[in-house]
């Protein structure tokens, strides 16, 4: 696992990166999506990768015994995996309706933007 | 005593809540939310005079001390930041009476902007860097709606690119969390601030600064990462526009000042704020060239953000005690001047019914007055004494000038002009040349004069507020520089923010 979670990781980030530069839209929420993952497996490694040894004190002793997982990392996941949901279902469906409105899906052709003379009333 | 912390984010949380239940009375959400403002406007003053008289205070979520627990932590700083986001939400609910229109109301204008607040004064308070993450989601979720809330073309085309921009510096900083956690082992500011001088491994301390940096400089819009605000802040309705304008850039800007001098101070990592010089003045200097182009008043006042918020990273990057408080007054200043001239921008949208200057004319003519109105902040925006945005300015370039930046200085004071230059434009352009529509002026100004005269105070009030504002802060100038003072010293000096917080023990 030590090997292998950071390797995924890093494949996660290439992915997500590659994809956010994509010109359609329907790409570009799979790369965020990905980057979200990878940061998320990333805080869990940081947790220390043990097996089996669950962040309990044992009964009668005051003190942990090393190694154990930490707890907290996951917790900090947890929450972002669930703000990140929100977050996601909220940019999918942003997406939908933009594509909708503009009829398109290219990002290059979203440009009316940033025109100096595009001005509307 | 402690427990009024919590109140900044309560307040425009219940306030919510409770418009939700009631979603069809839309004069009961407008009086809401002037209420619920001026609510967190009198609880930032107490808060404010008891930072003042008794200094910090601290609140750990559910009794867990500090660094375990959830910990919201009110300074100077702190209380500043509060103050004014309570003065913009002020005059924001009142302008929106005005301005916004019944069908946006009924979309739930009024409860998305009330979590917007809570958003932003949640990330005001907290004391833990991933809180700080989740207050900042709060804050984008309620932007991201009230962004697309009229459902226009190019208002999705610039929430897209909004949107992109903002889940990427969100998931840049998760990673930074990560990270940081890895390292240290406690993510409470606090606890960070004693620990971080006292790590063994450091090798990756500016690998996480740069992306703690990162991903505040794209909430802040500097160089080169602003490029989502002038595409997409012009685009909604302008009350919306004049909130995003006066706080959420500045929340980013908040961010970086407290972790580039409490957490990251100079000492630990140089290399961020050899960064930060350079980022200050591109961005300075960016930001106004691209305005100078502008015609659309809205674009044109976007782009000025991103030049007002190159001082106050410059002011960072400096980091003696006058150069922070100098960047503190200055964001004291742009919030006013900022957010006002968005509104003035709104009004005059209305009586000449374009944002195009080249169509706009001889409003000096016929509202003289309101051409007086739009003088205060465009003139405190350039630095005119004896107006606000004169000392603020003043305080970061001496400080510039003490620390021998020479060059950074230079830019400052040439982006100085070029924003006198833009604001004549404005001037020249809107109010004093001919109407270049002639003597027919066809139905110009009709929108303005169709509305109620209440609807006319609630336009006009939040512009003479905050133009009086920004005239006493500029007369009486001393105690706000007093304040801005006593925040950067506990700023620079983490141990007092420490000590407040965890007892000072790392």
């Amino acid at each position: 696992m030590r090997v292998l979670l950071p390797v995924i990781i890093g494949l996660l980030y290439a992915a997500g990166i590659y994809l956010i530069l994509r010109r359609n839209m329907v790409k570009v929420i799979f790369g965020l999506v990905i980057l979200g993952h990878a940061a998320n497996l990333m805080i869990f490694t940081v947790g220390r990768l043990t097996k089996g040894a669950p962040a309990f004190v044992p009964e009668g002793t005051t003190n942990i015994a090393e190694p154990f997982a930490d707890p907290l990392p996951q917790a900090l996941i947890l929450t972002a995996i669930v703000i990140g949901f929100g977050i996601q279902a909220f940019t999918i469906a942003l997406f939908k309706k933009t594509c909708q409105t503009l009829k398109t899906e290219d990002l290059d052709e979203m440009r009316n933007t940033d025109q100096l003379e595009k001005e509307s009333l | 005593m402690n427990r009024i912390i919590i109140l900044p984010v309560l307040v425009p949380f219940a306030t919510a809540l409770i418009m939700l239940l009631f979603p069809r009375r839309i004069a009961a959400h407008r009086l809401l939310g002037v209420l619920s403002t001026l609510l967190l406007s009198v609880v930032s003053a107490i808060l404010l005079n008891s930072v003042l008289s008794g200094g910090i205070l601290s609140l750990q979520a559910g009794g867990w001390a500090a660094p375990f627990g959830i910990t919201m932590v009110v300074d100077t700083l702190s209380c500043i930041m509060l103050t004014m986001s309570s003065l913009i939400g002020l005059t924001t609910a009142i302008y929106s009476i005005g301005s916004v229109d019944e069908k946006q109301e009924h979309n739930f204008y009024h409860p998305l902007i009330q979590l917007l607040l809570m958003g932003i004064n949640g990330a005001f308070l907290t004391g833990d860097i991933f809180n700080l993450y989740v207050w900042f989601e709060v804050m984008l979720i309620s932007s991201f709606v009230l962004l697309v809330l009229e459902g226009k073309p190019e208002q999705f085309e610039g929430a897209i690119k909004y949107v992109t921009l903002n889940l990427l510096s969100s998931a840049i900083f998760l990673a930074a969390v990560g990270i940081l956690y890895g390292m240290a082992g406690t993510l409470n500011m606090a606890d960070l601030a004693m620990r971080l001088p006292l790590l063994e491994h450091r090798e990756l301390l500016s690998v996480v600064a740069v992306l703690f940096l990162i991903t505040f400089g794209i909430k802040a819009a500097v160089f080169p990462l602003f490029f989502w605000l002038p595409a997409s802040y012009h685009t909604p309705h302008i009350a919306v526009s004049a909130i995003f304008a006066g706080l959420l850039t500045k929340v980013g800007v908040y961010a970086i000042i407290r972790f580039f001098t409490t957490i990251f101070t100079l000492e630990s990592t140089p290399l961020i704020h050899q960064i930060l010089l350079w980022v200050s003045a591109f961005t300075m200097a960016t930001g106004v060239l691209g305005a100078v182009a502008q015609y659309d008043l809205r674009k044109l006042l976007s782009f000025h953000i991103i030049s007002q918020i190159g001082y106050m990273i410059f002011a960072v990057a400096i980091q003696s005690p006058l150069a922070i408080a100098g960047g503190l007054l200055y964001i004291v200043h742009n919030i006013v001047a900022k957010t006002n001239l968005f509104y003035l921008s709104g009004i005059i949208r209305l009586i000449s019914g374009s944002w195009n200057l080249r169509q706009i004319g001889g409003l000096y003519a016929t509202y003289p007055l309101f051409g007086l109105l739009f003088l205060v902040p465009a003139l405190a925006l350039a630095g005119i004494p004896p107006l606000s945005g004169f000392w603020a300015k003043l305080t970061v370039i001496r400080a510039g000038l003490e620390a021998q930046e020479w060059l950074a200085v230079g830019v400052a004071l040439l982006v100085s002009m070029l924003t006198l230059y833009s604001m004549i434009k404005i001037w020249n352009e809107a109010f004093l040349k001919d109407d270049p529509r002639g003597e027919d002026t066809g139905n110009r100004g009709q929108e303005y004069h169709a509305l109620s005269s209440g609807k006319k105070i609630a336009l006009i009030a939040p512009v003479v507020i905050l133009g009086m504002l920004t005239i006493l802060s500029g007369i009486w100038f001393e105690p706000l520089f007093v304040l801005a003072d006593r925040a950067s010293l506990e700023l620079l000096d983490a141990s007092i923010y420490s000590k407040a917080v965890t007892g000072g023990m790392p």
